[in-house]
């Protein structure tokens, strides 16, 4: 118990991120991401990195295409409208096979939106994001540790498949505060990064590039990144299961919503209705095969989002028909309760004539 | 025999792929061969922009990194915050220098990184076909100006290196012109002080460098040098705008 501290999420994601080797941040302020930030120019000071407030995100996220080249590990952070601006650097770290995190605290939108949490970047998100046909690794933590823990695991990723990898949290996952372990990195086999810019020095210069002019040439990096991808598909998936064992209705939902659908779960169970939680924690790739192994059995899905629905697409997808599955969601930055939830399922329920 | 004039060590043997009479053949030359005076080509990085240059990759044979259309300098002050000890240039036109990338180049000047940039200005859009640049002057034809650049419509050019040098980030700024042997040479001279200026810390440096563009001038080679002399000199006066080392 002693190890435990308290922490605010946005700060635990940065320390994380200082204990991985994180050793350059460069970043944009906006609301509700700000500590992020804040703590990285007290933090980078401490241990001798770089962190530097760039004139924009645009900007900023090519400061860290520059330091992902150099071979540091690098990383930035903002919120949905910002993020919207990043997109054409992910893209090139994407095309030029670069690593670095980047954090995503959503808030409402379309537009500028407010600053309240919501899930409306899901799409965004997992599709890419930027132009060209390419995908980044997704993770969506639902506490502080798992915020902490995933932050240190997001950079191996990056190194692991030398790629932009993201956070998605919201506004909530930045701002709650929890009893967390500050664990120390543990060292594992990384590739060599043999690919970084550092000076020809004792070796032939090197080049990184996106632009391809030969067709076939293009085409060929194209379905190299494919195969990446396919690998990523086969061992990252990740995801939480909550009373599950003898659900008849599964609530499908992740970060803050997944918080607030466990509550549901509970309370639900107290009136006697045999309810589970799946929980994505990895929204790219999406848990596709646990949810097709769970359709075996449970025939109601119920999908939970902080959004007009986004992610019932993956879990529509993953389903192919095999079940039926509803959807409740609460746009515009609106948190609701979990006794809402409980009653949203009570209605589902009813409707359905699912019998205990 | 006693060979007098070679291809720079840090310019692979790769013919240029640029349009007869294009200055990017000349500059990527002086910017090579200060490379290898200064003994810098294994511990130094550039970085091409979008454009007709994005190719310097294929012909510099150092290491280099792509940036994309106007952000070269953040690149730049990305490699240069995770390796100070490394030498970091930019290469980038008009468009991707002081249209698309005006932000990037201002705050990365006014912050004094400690980068070099070398702005090539042609007065227009090179490699889409010679559409309006920010530094196209009045009255100048182009394919999205057809009429000539109209102050009332379209603005007028910008000077961006002035603005430049009037702030307190950059230690050397400069522009120069490729219409004579001696205005390349004075060109070279004020690149070498540019990188000079990188390797003494002293502050972000720039060097802009009017060079023509045959092509999209619809000018013949010869004429392309004298419209260079007497057009765009007149608008963007050469001279040092700014050297710190000269200070008292």
């Amino acid at each position: 118990m002693k190890d435990k501290v308290l922490m605010k999420g946005t700060d635990a994601l940065a320390e994380a991120a200082i204990q991985a080797g994180c050793r350059c941040y460069f970043g944009y302020p906006i609301t509700p991401q700000n500590e992020l930030p804040e703590y990285m120019a007290r933090r980078m000071a401490e241990v001798g990195g770089v962190f530097l407030q760039g004139e924009s995100e645009i900007a900023s996220i090519n400061m860290v295409l520059g330091a992902a080249a150099s071979g540091v590990r690098a990383m930035t952070s903002s919120s949905s409208p910002g993020i919207s601006l990043k997109q054409e650097g992910i893209s090139f770290l994407a095309a030029m096979e670069l690593p670095a995190l980047i954090v995503n605290i959503m808030r409402g939108g379309p537009g500028l939106g407010k600053i309240a949490p919501n899930q409306g970047d899901y799409y965004q998100a997992t599709r890419g994001g930027g132009h060209g046909d390419y995908r980044t690794p997704v993770f969506a933590p639902a506490s502080i540790q798992e915020l902490y823990d995933i932050t240190m695991y997001a950079f191996d990723v990056a190194d692991i498949y030398r790629t932009p990898v993201m956070i998605l949290g919201d506004g909530m996952m930045g701002q709650i505060v929890e009893p967390t372990i500050c664990r120390k990195r543990q060292k594992i086999d990384l590739p060599p990064k043999d690919y970084i810019l550092d000076g020809a020095r004792k070796r032939p210069s090197r080049i990184i590039r996106s632009l391809i002019l030969d067709t076939l040439e293009m085409e060929e990096h194209n379905w190299k990144l494919k195969r990446k991808y396919d690998l990523m598909r086969g061992k990252l998936p990740q995801h939480e299961e909550f009373m599950m064992a003898d659900a008849k209705l599964i609530i499908v939902a992740y970060g803050t919503a997944a918080r607030i659908a466990k509550g549901a779960v509970k309370r639900a169970r107290r009136e006697g209705l045999a309810v589970g939680l799946l929980r994505p924690i990895t929204l790219w790739p999406f848990p596709t095969q646990a949810i097709q192994e769970i359709a075996k059995k449970v025939k109601h899905f119920l999908v939970f989002e902080m959004s007009t629905g986004q992610m019932i697409d993956d879990v529509l997808l993953a389903l192919g028909g095999k079940a039926e599955c509803e959807f409740y969601g609460r746009p515009g930055g609106v948190v609701p309760t979990p006794m809402e939830i409980t009653r949203i399922v009570g209605r589902y329920w009813v409707q359905k004539e699912i019998l205990g | 025999m006693k060979k007098v004039f070679t291809k720079p060590k840090c310019l692979k043997d790769i013919p240029f792929h640029y349009c007869p009479g294009c200055g990017h053949s000349i500059i990527h030359r002086l910017v090579a061969e200060v490379i290898d005076e200064l003994k810098i080509s294994d511990c130094v990085i550039g970085i091409p922009p979008a454009g007709c240059a994005v190719l310097a990759y294929n012909y510099f044979d150092i290491d280099m990194c792509e940036a994309p259309h106007g952000r070269g300098c953040a690149v730049a002050t990305g490699f240069k915050r995770a390796q100070p000890d490394k030498i970091i240039f930019t290469y980038q036109g008009d468009g991707d220098m002081a249209a698309i990338g005006t932000a990037e180049t201002l705050h990365a000047a006014n912050r004094g990184e400690r980068i070099t940039a070398v702005f090539v200005n042609n007065a227009v859009y090179g490699m889409t076909g010679g559409q309006m640049a920010p530094t196209t002057m009045i009255e100048q034809k182009t394919t999205t100006s057809p009429f000539g650049r109209r102050s009332e419509v379209e603005g007028y050019p910008l000077l961006i290196t002035d603005l430049i040098a009037t702030l307190k980030g950059p230690a050397y700024v400069a522009r120069h012109s490729l219409a004579t042997p001696a205005k390349i040479l004075a060109t070279k001279k004020s690149i070498k002080k540019a990188f000079e200026v990188q390797i003494k810390g002293l502050g972000f440096s720039l060097v802009e460098v009017l060079s023509p563009c045959p092509t999209n001038w619809k000018l013949s080679a010869v004429d392309a040098y004298k419209f260079l002399e007497s057009k765009m000199e007149k608008e963007f006066p050469i001279g040092v705008l700014k050297d710190v080392t000269k200070r008292k």
